[in-house]
């Protein structure tokens, strides 16, 4: 059965649950191997293996000092010598530029921002998108060269499967031509123990309405165990970082539960949201175009609303 | 300084897009379309860096004829030329293709003058997958720094900051380099009223696939090299239960949630 590569997306070999998704997508199309850049790789090894890796492929040094450049020629290098039946990559930015140049270095079709990876009934891969803001479903297929798939978070269920994790270290050199970029500096964001935006069961949102107080948004998303994001409107107005951000500008969110407080849901935001399994509003204005969307919806001031259920949802849990 | 900015002609989001069903391309004949919102962004950074030294910007669309309005608003902000390719062969390519051509019609412009930047949105509107970018930079040989929220141009060198998840980054290419931008970068300008007339003395030149030396057989619909086999409407999302708060939203709220087991 032919490999199929999948680039691990992972702080300091902390492995990200997308990954564990791609794993398991993988597995549907051949033989998932992980393909693993930067440190902390024996802390990253036993999380592939849990996850069905049969072989993992990986590089340490100075790989990620240059950005993207790097990844996908070890990428190409990866395509040419093992002919992968797809290579699956995280729907990060990062991700989609890798998959951007690895398409062209390769001369592979690339489809981007799949929410379902099967493989095809002819062979090859069959996927599913989510366009024009989640008004459309779209079915493609790549026709050219190894399909290469970036995968929307929580596309998939992981799977736990034990792999092999057979330990590859690929002989591979930075071309000079990869440095043309580098990251002068980085400082890490506050960490809020909160889900991490893109890949959260559950999202609360909070808008124009909130008039720049989140607290009551962030005591109610913490009652749920959920992740905060705001709209583009409390961004713009610095009430929230742009990294919080949820909308076509931002991120695309698909969780099982998406509660916009305060939001009106012009189609902007609605095209980072409209996927959600469960969608609920709360907002002052009955006219709110987000209460077309809602499986729920409660009009009135978030400031009475949220409190007094994060109140019972506090108590229930007891 | 020169800059050549990379734009689009995209439906209007606002409006009902959908696809043709004769060949499963977007539908842009029947729905009306405007430069890329995501684009003015480009335009209005590229406007600033030249207005703060000197220089010009070139905007770069490739499309049908109708594109010519997102030349033409983006000469209104104040860019100084236009390149209009426009080719029937080019119909229903995919962003592999699209690349390919504006990387050849970069070249042509950077025959006469080189270019210094090339300078793009975040992502088009319509397809929004955010590769093309990229895959200019990866063909043009450049550097790219991308999702700039912030743009620095010093001498012989960019610098960008870019909001990350887990992290805020300040990231340097040496130019020539090819630099995409946020939304969050700028506030575009509207065009005024003498930039209106302006606009109408400008040059737009309009390149045929001829010109640039590439094939037909590159490009459009045929050379994809992944296919769309199906669209579907997604089913409108029915509107659910909606109260009034009067006092007791809250409780219905979280009576609502235990209902379907998220608490």
């Amino acid at each position: 059965m032919a490999e199929v590569l999948v680039l691990v997306d992972h702080v300091e070999g902390k492995v990200r649950k997308t990954t564990a998704e791609l794993l398991t997508i993988a597995r549907r199309l051949g033989e998932p191997s992980a393909v693993f850049v930067g440190a902390g790789f024996d802390a990253a090894k036993d999380s592939l293996a849990k996850y069905g890796a049969e072989k993992i492929y990986h590089v340490e040094g100075d790989v990620l000092d240059y950005l993207v450049v790097p990844q996908a020629e070890l990428l190409a290098q990866l395509v040419a010598s093992t002919s992968p039946a797809a290579v699956l990559v995280p729907s990060s930015p990062e991700g989609k530029e890798i998959a951007a140049r690895l398409a062209v270095k390769t001369e592979s079709g690339l489809i981007t921002d799949a929410v379902d990876v099967q493989a095809g009934e002819g062979g090859g891969v069959a996927t599913t998108q989510s366009v024009f803001a989640g008004g459309y479903t779209v079915s493609a297929t790549v026709t050219k060269g190894t399909p290469i798939i970036t995968v929307k978070p929580n596309s998939a269920t992981p799977e736990e499967v034990s792999g092999a994790a057979v330990d590859e270290v690929v002989d591979f050199t930075v071309s000079d031509n990869a440095k043309g970029a580098k990251i002068a500096s980085s400082k890490p964001k506050e960490v809020s123990g909160r889900p991490e935006l893109s890949e959260a069961a559950i999202v609360v949102s909070g808008g124009r309405g909130t008039a720049g107080d989140f607290s009551k948004v962030e005591e109610f998303a913490d009652s749920l165990g959920a992740a905060v994001g705001a709209s583009r409107a409390a961004v713009d107005a610095g009430w929230y970082p742009h990294a919080s951000q949820v909308g076509q500008t931002g991120k695309q969110v698909s969780p099982q539960l998406y509660v916009a407080c305060g939001i009106s849901g012009a189609i902007q935001h609605r095209a980072g949201m409209q996927t959600s399994k469960t969608i609920i509003a709360v907002n002052k204005d009955n006219e709110a175009p987000i209460f077309e969307l809602v499986d729920f919806g409660v009009v009135g001031d978030l400031f009475a609303v949220l409190p007094q259920a994060t109140e019972a949802i506090n108590a229930a849990k007891g | 300084m020169n800059i050549v900015v990379c734009v689009k002609y995209v439906p209007d989001a606002q409006a009902e897009r959908t696809f043709d069903s004769s060949d499963n391309t977007t539908d842009r004949a029947n729905v009306d379309g405007l430069l890329s919102e995501l684009d003015e962004y480009a335009v209005e950074e590229a406007l600033k860096i030249v207005e703060a030294g000197e220089g010009e910007v070139t905007v770069l669309t490739v499309g049908p004829a109708s594109a010519a309005d997102a030349i033409k608003k983006s000469l209104q902000m104040g860019a100084h030329r236009g390149v209009h390719v426009d080719d029937d062969a080019i119909h229903g390519s995919d962003a592999i293709a699209t690349s390919l051509v504006l990387a050849e019609a970069i070249k042509k412009i950077g025959a006469e003058t080189p270019v210094d930047l090339v300078m793009t949105g975040m992502a088009s509107t319509d397809g929004a997958m955010g590769v093309v970018p990229t895959m200019l930079a990866e063909r043009l040989g450049l550097p790219a720094v991308t999702l700039a929220s912030e743009l620095e141009v010093d001498g012989g060198s960019a610098t960008i900051r870019r909001d990350g998840d887990t992290s805020t980054q300040s990231i340097t290419a040496t130019l020539p380099a090819l630099v995409s931008v946020t939304d969050q970068i700028n506030e575009p300008r509207y065009p005024s009223f003498k930039g209106i007339m302006a606009a109408k003395k400008k040059p737009v030149e309009h390149w045929s696939l001829a010109d640039l030396g590439v094939d037909a057989s590159q490009v459009g619909l045929d050379a994809a090299w992944t296919r769309v086999e199906a669209f579907t409407a997604r089913p409108p999302r029915s509107q659910g239960e909606i109260v009034n708060d009067e006092g007791d939203g809250g409780q219905k709220l979280a009576a609502f949630l235990g209902e379907h087991k998220f608490v």
